[in-house]
């Protein structure tokens, strides 16, 4: 996944994680919950993210790990991609 | 209108045995229930031996009415986590036409809601939420915090069902613990055998496990999933009907997000974290009555001792 999605993964963040922090300043593969995320933030984050990049969560993604760091967003995205793709 | 979950054939046949008994008293709808007065009796011994218990272990008993100040409901975050779940209530508002039309509509069972106006009040969802606001209102904690036995309230689920276990209006008796973090988790380890031990001495077999709330929706997954991963919410669970055991009691550690919703403040400033601890009292009385039989004469001395003892 290129550093562009990256950083499109820390605008949903800014707007929906209702972090302390600017989500800059965090490295990719920080804790966002140790960072103040809440999990009905991260319920937010996970449908602002369906929207941002056209995609759904399946049921076995839909746990606290999934959104727990940018890395962890990441590639859950990309194995969705993979999986649009091959089918 | 939400489909009525349906019972399975031993909560059906068990609801049946209660309606026979005189123990519940029909009203047509699932889930709405009078009570006779043996139930009532068992009710109230309940309501007795919890509010002792609390009482012996400090707790400032406060009361309240079983509808909330819907701006309440509003901060609390209820309706993202539990929209389906909640009862608001509405009232006329209109001149003699539409008192006409409505209740025209209304006696012939056809749609009268376009005449009623959402009001400032919603029905208890929980028998805690009112405390929040209530202990916020007072000011900076004192250190140590707060321990507040709500008591008994009325307490509205929307969610029908042919279980007789499974009510949408029931009395909770929430005991809710506010002050510094690891306080507030004392106070849930040391109530969770507490609790255990109450059912435990009433004869019934609870066991305490894990578990998580009926959230809504596909986020309400990963609030589920949180809540299971981290523990905040333990269950004491007795087998009364159906191919799970019934929660009597569940308790909910909710870290900061009362403290943040309604600005409660630790002696030091910091922001307070809450527990709280719901027992249904109907769950309770039905267990009994599952466990013990349908005649509170023959009820074992030591939890009719328990129960009636003053």
């Amino acid at each position: 996944m290129t550093p562009v999605t990256r950083g499109e993964i820390r605008q949903v963040l800014r707007d929906n994680a209702r972090l302390p922090v600017d989500p800059e300043s965090l490295r990719d593969d920080a804790d966002l919950f140790q960072a103040g995320m809440s999990s009905h933030a991260s319920v937010n984050v996970m449908l602002a993210l369906e929207d941002a990049f056209d995609v759904e969560f399946p049921d076995r993604m839909l746990k606290r790990s999934v959104f727990e760091s940018i890395d962890g967003i990441a590639a859950a995205l990309q194995e969705l991609e993979m999986e649009a793709k091959a089918g | 209108m939400a489909t009525p979950r349906p019972a399975t054939a031993d909560q059906a046949a068990f609801r049946e045995e209660l309606l026979q008994a005189g123990l519940l008293v029909e009203s047509g709808v699932d889930g709405i229930y009078g009570k006779g007065e043996r139930f009532e009796q068992a009710r109230l011994g309940i309501d007795a031996l919890l509010t002792r218990t609390a009482g012996a272990h400090g707790a400032e008993r406060l009361r309240f009415p079983p509808l909330l100040p819907r701006r309440h409901l509003e901060d609390s975050g209820y309706l993202s986590s539990f929209p389906h779940l909640v009862g608001t209530v509405f009232s006329f508002e209109g001149g003699e036409t539409e008192a006409k039309l409505q209740q025209e509509r209304a006696s012939a069972h056809e749609d009268w809601s376009e005449f009623q106006q959402m009001t400032d009040l919603a029905l208890m969802p929980a028998a805690c939420y009112p405390v929040y606001p209530a202990i916020a209102a007072r000011g900076r904690l004192a250190p140590g915090g707060v321990f507040v036995d709500a008591g008994g309230s009325w307490v509205f689920r929307h969610e029908p069902s042919g279980d007789p276990a499974r009510l949408q209006m029931f009395h909770q008796h929430e005991l809710v613990r506010i002050g510094e973090p690891e306080r507030v988790l004392e106070w849930r380890n040391e109530w969770a055998e507490r609790g255990l031990a109450i059912l435990r001495g009433l004869g019934l077999a609870a066991e305490l496990d894990r578990a998580s709330d009926p959230f809504f929706g596909r986020g309400g997954r990963i609030l589920a999933a949180s809540q299971r991963e981290q523990q905040l919410k333990l269950e004491l669970l007795v087998q009364i009907a159906g191919p799970e055991p019934t929660a009597l009691a569940s308790f909910n550690h909710h870290h900061d997000h009362f403290g943040i919703s309604f600005a409660i403040e630790l002696a030091d400033g910091g922001t307070a974290h809450t527990a709280c601890l719901g027992f249904g009292h109907e769950r309770i009385v039905l267990a009994l009555l599952r466990t013990h039989g349908l005649d509170l004469e023959t009820w074992p001395e030591a939890v009719r001792r328990e129960l009636w003892r003053d």
